[in-house]
């Protein structure tokens, strides 16, 4: 992205919402430097036995497809429609009322009126209709119908890897149509041609391998563990335990990679080994599941099913009783949605529960896995931790709903209810850009490729713009989230739009409010900042 | 270009049934064989439609949560927008299919210099589709009192209410006046909003035209060209009974009126309307938030390609090994 110039804010927030006269059945796709991100690699495209492997690049004039790649995707596609009810009939009863059009993110960032949730699902349906319907055949472009051509499929691949599969527009449709599952079909078709994104194939192929998206193998893991035992020491003089692969621990504890890898992520990791020593959870964590985030649910059902497979088989083999997740957005996706019917049934395990409070989790007896949120709030609620909310003062904070766990769960108030109880000043962005109604960070489903700048930063501007909204109202400095590519994504994209707001975990806010049995008074925070002044004795709960 | 030639469509439907019941009176044709035939079609296909729908299997559970899940007893969850019920999904069901509920929450991004976006409510749309699709029930089942014999009490009510506030002329009802006020609402809406024109397929014209074309005619039957009732009546019994009479004395309008039905009726499972039945399909709203509760089953699972525990330390044994994780084989 050094090569090219970014725009200013000024200059990228001039978007006109009003689309042109032309006819969106023209096929069109910029492939501007900016807006698209770069093919899978050849090499993962081998490790993973994908179809039509080559090197390639969506910039490419020749798209180096297999001689029969339009039977192929409409096999594929009559495949799909028979398999998924959602398909078809999204496909199917769209009535183009236009109450979609301006929710999504990426259409309100660029004005590109494919990126309207209806047209994006248009450009699929299209061609549905003229292959599929006998209007389409019969009528051609009068009945909306076209024809499947090179310049068509290359439109789907730009306008499919510009949706985050965030499922806004599917709150607002009176019909529930959610285009983030006709996305979801648009790429599994191009993945049977070889169409497919480095940042999707890449931590796919890594995770198959390694247990992970960064391709951590198992005696480097066991090394950062240990950096993050010694940073917990010397901040609080403790010495803490993580067991690693331990056969029989009551829980097995799965994380998104990024958790213990990148920044801001690393709080949280340590807030999540705070936390379990100081409730002496029996637990362990896995290098062979050392992933909870499954990449493969942006390339298709069969290679997000190949994924996941690996928690139960892991919760298996180490003898566990339950399965606790940590802060992550599309893992929850897949974890609530798909786990249990991809690799269950889960019956040589157990209803979870808490073995603090003796709290069962009867909303996951079946899957038995439990979201850390869900697991600390029910310790707070019942009084079993101690807390020194001032810790956290230095920070106005406000909550970004990740999409996943807000439209794929419904877990709302559980974070909110940890924020809360870690800090002071907790502010709401506007009603209409949180919980069910939140805005996506712009990043999701395998679009945070750097090359992709200039989208993110468009898809996340209504994000931030809530974001500035509190900042200038309240002086909020501080976004909390519970997913690792909001925390990957939300840093750079604040830094443009609402310079001076950071980003962090919820369990980062319990780590710095959580009173550890026998821990030295602490001068800093996690991230070894001072901590606000008149702080250390004081509201310790 | 679409709004062009779907109008034209329409004009020459009116101008097929004006000519031809008018002016040639192929009256039984345009009585008997259209409406047979366009009923047959209608609930064919649109028990086709749904069958298939119905049929086609929901493999993943994905209901789009738009409320507080069910999770600590001491949270409270939203039964409706996020059910863990049946009559949770009952109640999300019949919020959004009477009350429209996802188009109520419907808001407009704008942009405002400097440098912000606003949301603005805009329950515009939410308005006139419920005024619409309330209005057109109501003028349904006024019309029932055509088909049955006798007339049953709850229908004449509704009929006396309708009529009841005279407005804005003695002997209208407010459901007439209402439809056309709403269809006109949708259909500027589609022709001057620039999102909603830039989407908008011959087939939303044709819609909107046609559904139009038969209350307008049907007000005019009413009001301007009185036909004699008693002898509709006559014939429609007789056409559900399957002893079809041509009618006798029926002014022209009427059968334009009857074509039109009957095309609406015959294009209805080949189109967008059969959002009707649709709605109440749709996995993202009918299905409970009970994902991690009860296991869902996918019927054409299969298996896939794993990369197994044991694949996994034959890799990387001797690395676990020094380091000092435990392995399962110790070769
Ligand atoms: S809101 Fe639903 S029905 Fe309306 S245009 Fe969008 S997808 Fe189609
Ligand atoms: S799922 Fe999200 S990104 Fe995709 S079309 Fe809908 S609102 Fe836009
Ligand atoms: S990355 Fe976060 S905000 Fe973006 S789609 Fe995923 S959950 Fe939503």
């Amino acid at each position: 992205m050094a090569e090219e110039k970014l725009k200013k804010p000024e200059e990228m927030f001039e978007v006109s919402l009003t689309p042109g006269t032309g006819d969106w059945m023209e096929p069109s796709a910029g492939f501007r430097k900016g807006t698209y991100c770069y093919g899978a690699p050849l090499k993962h495209q081998k490790y993973l036995d994908l179809p039509n492997q080559r090197e390639w690049q969506p910039s490419n004039e020749d798209w180096k497809l297999p001689p029969d790649w339009k039977e192929t995707i409409l096999e594929g596609m009559e495949r799909l429609i028979k398999r998924h009810r959602s398909f078809r009939l999204f496909l199917d009863i769209c009535v183009r009322c236009g109450a979609c059009a301006d929710k999504c993110h990426f259409f309100i960032g660029s004005g590109d009126p494919k990126n309207m949730p209806v047209l994006r699902a248009e450009l699929l349906r299209s061609v549905y209709r003229r292959y599929f319907t006998p209007e389409g055949r019969l009528f051609g472009k009068y009945a909306g119908a076209r024809d499947l051509t090179e310049d068509v499929l290359k439109e789907w691949f730009y306008y499919f890897f510009q949706c985050t599969e965030c499922r806004r527009c599917s709150v607002y449709c009176p019909y529930g149509i959610d285009t983030c599952e006709i996305t979801m079909m648009g790429r599994e078709l191009l993945n049977l041609v070889g169409c497919n994104i480095q940042w999707v194939v890449e931590p796919a192929s890594n995770c198959f391998r390694t247990g992970n998206h960064l391709g951590v193998p198992p005696h480097a893991f066991q090394e950062t563990l240990g950096f993050a035992l010694d940073e917990l020491k010397d901040l609080t003089g403790i010495a803490i335990e993580a067991p690693i692969n331990r056969k029989g621990a009551e829980i097995l504890f799965v994380a998104p990679s990024a958790d213990y890898f990148a920044n801001p992520h690393w709080f949280t990791f340590l807030g999540y080994l705070m936390l379990f020593h100081e409730i002496g959870l029996d637990y362990t964590w896995s290098t062979y599941a050392s992933e909870g985030g499954n990449f493969g649910l942006f390339h298709s059902m069969e290679l997000a099913k190949r994924l996941n497979a690996k928690i139960y088989a892991e919760a298996k083999r180490l003898k566990v009783k339950w399965v606790l997740g940590g802060e992550c957005g599309h893992m929850w996706r897949t974890l609530h949605q798909y786990m249990d019917t991809f690799n269950g049934p889960a019956d040589f395990l157990e209803e979870p529960r808490s073995p603090v409070t003796g709290t069962r989790f009867e909303n996951a007896q079946s899957t038995k896995m439990v979201h850390i949120t869900e697991f600390t709030a029910d310790l707070l609620y019942h009084n079993k931790l101690r807390l020194d909310k001032s810790r956290n003062d230095q920070w106005k904070i406000t909550f970004h709903d990740s999409c996943n766990p807000a439209r794929g769960m419904g877990l709302l108030e559980e974070p909110r209810y940890i924020i809360r109880q870690t800090c002071n000043h907790f502010y709401e962005m506007p009603e209409n850009t949180i919980r069910e109604r939140t805005f996506c960070c712009g990043s999701g489903a395998g679009l945070g490729a750097d090359e992709n700048i200039e989208m993110r930063l468009r898809g996340g501007l209504p994000r931030a713009n809530a974001v500035k909204y509190v900042k200038e109202r309240h002086g909020v400095n501080m976004l909390a989230c519970i997913c690792a590519i909001d925390k990957a994504a939300l840093p750079p994209l604040l830094e443009y739009w609402v310079p001076d707001v950071g980003v962090c975990g919820v369990h980062e806010l319990l780590g710095n409010a959580l009173v550890m049995e026998g821990e030295r008074e602490r001068t800093t925070n996690l991230r070894g900042e001072p901590l606000a002044a008149g702080d250390g004795e004081g509201d310790v709960r | 270009m679409y709004l062009l030639y779907s109008l034209i469509l329409i004009v020459i439907i009116i101008l097929v049934g004006y000519i031809g019941a008018g002016i040639l009176g192929w009256y039984t044709l345009f009585s008997i064989i259209a409406p047979y035939f366009a009923l047959g079609v209608f609930i064919v296909g649109f028990i086709y439609r749904i069958v298939l729908w119905a049929r086609s299997p929901v493999p993943f559970h994905i209901p789009t949560v738009c409320g507080q899940q069910h999770s600590l007893p001491w949270i409270r969850s939203d039964t409706t927008e996020s059910p863990h019920t049946a009559w949770g999904v009952v109640s999300r069901m019949a919020l959004e299919v009477l009350l429209f509920r996802s188009l109520f929450r419907n808001d407009r991004a704008e942009f405002r210099q400097p440098q912000r976006l606003l949301y603005g409510g805009n329950r515009w749309l939410w308005l006139g589709a419920m005024v619409f699709h309330w209005s057109l029930l109501v003028i349904l089942l006024r019309h029932l009192r055509f088909f049955v014999e006798p007339v049953p009490g709850c229908i004449t009510f509704l009929q006396y209410i309708d009529g009841f506030f005279q407005w804005p002329l003695p002997s209208f009802y407010v459901t007439d006046i209402l439809i056309v006020a709403a269809l006109l609402y949708l259909f500027c809406r589609r022709l001057f909003n620039p999102q909603v024109r830039h989407i908008s397929l011959l087939s939303d014209y044709f819609a909107l035209l046609l559904i139009g074309g038969i209350a307008v005619t049907g007000i005019l039957m009413r009001h301007f060209y009185k036909v004699d009732l008693m002898e509709v009546k006559r014939f429609f019994l007789g056409i559900l009974s399957f002893n079809p009479v041509v009618p006798e004395g029926i002014g022209t309008i009427f059968y334009i009126h009857l074509f039109l039905v009957s095309v609406l009726l015959a294009y209805f499972p080949f189109s967008k309307l059969m959002h009707l039945g649709g709605v109440f399909l749709s996995p993202t709203r009918n299905l409970m938030n009970n994902s991690r509760m009860v296991r869902h089953v996918n019927p054409w699972d299969y298996p896939v390609k794993v990369h197994t525990y044991e694949e996994y330390e034959d890799e990387f044994r001797a690395a676990m090994k020094e380091v000092g994780l435990p392995v399962e084989k110790n070769e």
